[in-house]
């Protein structure tokens, strides 16, 4: 027997917090031309209040497989996490799975959609209900200061200006 | 505030030295310049040695990094590039890798030499080279051609407009001590 889970076409209202547990947001972008290179950020926060999405997380979480790596992204040619500890993100719903605002990256804040699905609601095994909510959107990382780069051999670029973020949010009702 | 400047010239008589102490003499009076004058001791980097207990020339240096507000760093160009002395010094500096003394440490690049392109070259990578590092990076613009003919016999800068681009390069680089004020 399957369990049907209903398709809601709009935003539950209340307020709506990240399980950050069974959640999760992470980048990926373009390496050499030929594959993809992904990371995550631990320690976000994400909640929605009626419609309103707001999340943030902080530089120093990103997470990679390299401690070198992870330095470099902390530092001023990439996250400059000193000066910008913290990326962002606000907006509202504008339809099912559907949110304009703005995203805050390096100090720079950009108006950016993103689109996905929202999925629920589900009764949990403590009798929480529950929504499920993906996200992606794709920044010009070169738009928010961060334009790191290395010329390849046979020409082109090591790393992607056009990166993809996705959020992953497993939403609780607010006690 | 401390300022530490580095010469990525040994030459007793260098145009680069001679910038950096004229840029001791623009600070304001809350900053002073401290050079580091151990580009000679330091031997040429070793990962077998790095493994081990740094040499006493590379403690004072990454010291120094360590404890300055800022870093100023005047270049010579050989052959197109960095000299070698310069960037073996910053080699070992940058060591271990992921926690090097110039993370997030201010830093500003100019350079003079006897032709006319004032060390373009050596600077950019220089610049390439510290922003790998992991050091905030000034953007700065001193690039001094024809160096034999912008400082008198005491080694003063005698050329107005080296002297205010230097003054400009000053004040970039202390702007990066104050993020507030680069942030808004």
């Amino acid at each position: 027997m399957s369990t049907l889970i209903e398709q809601h076409t709009a935003v539950p209202a209340g307020t709506w917090q990240a399980d950050t547990v069974h959640s999760s947001v992470g980048f990926e972008v373009g390496y050499l031309g030929i594959s993809t290179f992904s990371g995550e950020f631990k320690g976000f926060e994400a909640s929605l209040t009626d419609g309103e999405l707001t999340g943030k997380a902080p530089v120093a979480g990103i997470e990679v497989k390299d401690e070198n790596l992870y330095a470099h992204l902390q530092s001023p040619e990439f996250f400059d996490a000193e000066r910008n500890p913290e990326l962002s993100f606000s907006g509202t719903a504008t339809g099912p799975g559907a949110f304009e605002g703005e995203i805050t990256i390096k100090g720079v804040t950009k108006p950016a959609t993103l689109a996905g699905t929202i999925t629920g609601p589900v009764t949990d095994a403590y009798g929480n209900e529950r929504y499920a909510l993906r996200l992606e959107t794709v920044i010009d990382r070169s738009e928010f200061g961060i334009e790191w780069n290395a010329p390849l051999p046979g020409g082109g670029f090591a790393l992607s200006n056009n990166v993809k973020l996705k959020a992953e949010l497993t939403l609780v009702k607010a006690a | 505030m401390r300022i530490l400047a580095i010469s990525g010239s040994l030459r007793r008589g260098s145009h680069n030295t001679m910038l950096l102490r004229a840029a001791g003499e623009l600070l304001p009076p809350e900053y002073e310049l401290v050079f580091w004058d151990g580009l000679r001791d330091v031997p040429p980097y070793d990962e077998d040695v790095d493994a081990g207990e740094a040499p006493a020339s590379v403690t004072v240096l990454r010291e120094a990094i360590w404890e300055a507000d800022a870093v100023l760093i005047a270049t010579p160009e050989y052959n197109s590039s960095i000299p070698g002395a310069l960037k073996n010094a910053l080699d070992w500096a940058s060591r271990p890798i992921a926690t090097n003394v110039f993370r997030n440490k201010p830093v500003a690049v100019i350079g003079s030499s006897a032709g006319m392109f004032g060390a373009v070259w050596a600077q950019a990578e220089l610049r390439k080279v510290l922003a790998a590092m992991g050091a905030r990076v000034a953007e700065v613009e001193v690039a001094v051609g024809h160096a034999n003919e912008k400082f008198d016999d005491e080694g003063r800068i005698s050329d107005d407009d080296v002297r205010a681009q230097l003054a400009d390069a000053i004040s970039t680089l202390l702007a990066e001590l104050e993020p507030a004020r680069v942030a808004a």
